[in-house]
């Protein structure tokens, strides 16, 4: 394995992200501190508690998987697009690396950075409220694989798009509207019978569920069944890169 | 000298069906300068593209050092540099990062003293810490050669290094890449400038419509394929090729006051002799005698066209 081609890839990638640290630190922490003052703080305050949880420590797990799945795409799916827009990729696919270690070096570099504004949120989030993570290990195991999971599916659409506006289509009216509508700011308990049925077939739903599961006990659907939802999507992602790779489609001509 | 590079019964048909390279066979040899020439659109750049690992083969097999580039990938491609046809370059990066990644991205570890040579011999030491995007297109040229070499490859690809470059800048090139040969380094370049291939490579391949139509060593491709044209300035003029003449199929031209004469340099006899002991016999008189020869740009056309 060519571990110091990994590394290159690795490195590289998270100094482009020091080089753009407002926009790669900065504008997703404060984003998610404003949604945090105005639903947590200002509108937070009058709500009642859900399930023996104050609203604004409620919404914490979902604002971070907000954030991370968002920036997770967003990193790797820019990551892989920007070499190909500029006719760069040539190095990689000139160089002794196989396609795994590729993906390692991209995806890797996209997770660390959204897993790193995952806990920057999550330790921000304690200047407001009170957070007592019940599960603290496996919470950092599911937004690990959540960051995982997310920066492989960024790094197909970097893959296929063909122009800037295709590589935020999939993150502005797919995964932003399921992640709003999956439970972030309530439980789907709130919602009547017939729009709760429609949620469960949301997959962020088992996600925000699972991960909120770490942090309070309580989740919208048992925790197994997160834990198989991300796992199912993980390897999907996979099994698609695997594809990409095999047939080499929009890397090789 | 030893083959370093094999392409046997090469094809290479695209996804949409164009055939770029038709059963094309090449050996390469160590430490040599091979110019491909070609037209646009003839299969110069695919066919380092499917050497280096840019595109897939259709069917044939290419062999590098006797490794199969395909299952011996991370071998082959360890002593290759490729230098793209593009400036393909990550603009916002400093030079010095951005060939540390190509080093790195073949394995290699840091060496800064090796890195630091490199740079001297391109003239980049002084732009090492400079953002990409603040150099002229020359100095990025550069930095593309920089990146193929960080590696210490034997074999250099170089996809039509002087598309596009001044003059200047063309020469310094040729310079560089003669430097490389001297150094050992295999260099396939392809050009569509004539000169080019005159100026450094020590055999030439032409290519057109994805297949080889030859490649031969450039001395003897020019010493046999070369046409001399012979001027013959008349004292007096003359209004038509006396019969005596016609077996030299000459040209007249001038108003009569001079005839053009082709002949070949690599035959055994020019002719030349014999018409000038005619015109004596006839009692034609001379003014002037000129030679031209064919470059390698007429000759390129005429196999182009054959």
């Amino acid at each position: 394995m060519n571990l110091q081609g990994i590394l290159a890839i690795y490195i590289y990638e998270m100094n482009r992200s020091f080089r753009t640290l407002i926009q790669s630190l900065v504008s997703p922490v404060l984003s998610t501190m404003l949604y945090f003052i105005v639903f947590g703080a200002a509108i937070g305050s009058r709500m009642e508690m859900i399930d023996g949880v104050s609203y604004g420590a409620f919404i914490v797990p979902g604002l971070i998987m907000l954030t991370v799945q968002m920036q997770s795409v967003a990193n790797a799916s820019f990551g892989i697009y920007f070499p190909k827009f500029i006719g760069t990729t040539y190095e990689l696919l000139s160089a002794p690396l196989s396609f795994i270690e590729i993906v390692i070096g991209y995806v890797g570099a996209a997770a660390t950075k959204s897993f790193s504004i995952g806990i920057i949120i999550l330790l921000t989030s304690n200047l407001f409220v009170h957070i007592d993570i019940i599960h603290p290990f496996f919470m950092i195991f599911f937004l690990l694989i959540t960051c995982i999971t997310f920066s492989l599916l960024g790094f197909i659409i970097g893959i296929i798009s063909d122009n800037f506006e295709q590589l935020n289509i999939v993150p502005m009216l797919i995964i932003t509207p399921l992640v709003f509508l999956g439970g972030s700011f309530y439980t789907i308990n709130m919602l009547p019978e017939f729009w709760q049925n429609i949620a469960l077939l949301n997959p962020a739903v088992y996600l925000i569920s699972g991960f909120r599961w770490a942090f309070f006990g309580i989740g919208d659907v048992p925790i197994l069944t997160s834990v198989f939802t991300i796992l199912t999507f993980t390897a999907l992602c996979v099994l698609v890169i695997w594809r990409i790779f095999k047939t080499g489609y929009k890397i090789k001509t | 000298m030893k083959t370093i590079v094999s392409i046997q019964n090469l094809k290479k048909i695209y996804k949409n069906n164009l055939v770029a390279i038709k059963n094309l066979n090449l050996d390469i040899l160590e430490g040599e300068i091979i110019a491909l020439l070609g037209p646009n659109g003839a299969g110069k750049t695919t066919l380092i593209s499917t050497i280096c690992g840019l595109s897939g083969i259709t069917s044939g097999t290419i062999k590098v050092k006797n490794l199969d580039v395909v299952n011996d990938y991370r071998k082959t491609r360890e002593i290759i540099g490729l230098v793209p046809q593009e400036l393909a370059l990550e603009p916002f990066e400093k030079v010095i990062n951005s060939i540390k990644f190509s080093r790195r991205l073949f394995g290699k570890k840091d060496d800064p003293i090796y890195i630091d040579n490199l740079l001297r011999k391109l003239h980049l030491f002084d732009k090492k810490n400079e953002t990409i995007k603040t150099l002229s297109s020359g100095m990025k040229r550069r930095v593309l050669i920089a990146k193929a070499l960080s590696h210490n490859p034997k074999i250099l690809f170089l996809d039509e290094p002087t598309a596009g470059v001044d003059v200047e800048l063309r020469k310094d090139m040729w310079d560089i890449i003669k430097e490389l040969k001297n150094d050992g380094v295999t260099i396939i370049l392809t050009t569509h400038y004539i000169e080019e291939a005159e100026m450094i490579a020590d055999r030439i391949g032409i290519i057109n419509n994805g297949e080889l139509l030859l490649v031969e060593k450039k001395q003897s491709l020019i010493k046999r394929m070369s046409i001399k044209t012979l001027k013959v300035k008349l004292k007096n003029p003359i209004d038509k090729i006396p019969d005596k003449l016609k077996i030299y199929k000459l040209k007249l031209d001038g108003d009569g006051s001079y005839f053009l004469y082709n002949y070949k340099t690599g035959a055994e006899k020019t002719g030349i002799t014999a018409l000038l002991s005619d015109m004596r016999a006839i009692g034609m008189e001379l003014k002037d005698i000129q030679t031209k020869q064919t470059s390698l740009e007429d000759i390129f056309v005429k196999i182009i066209k054959d």
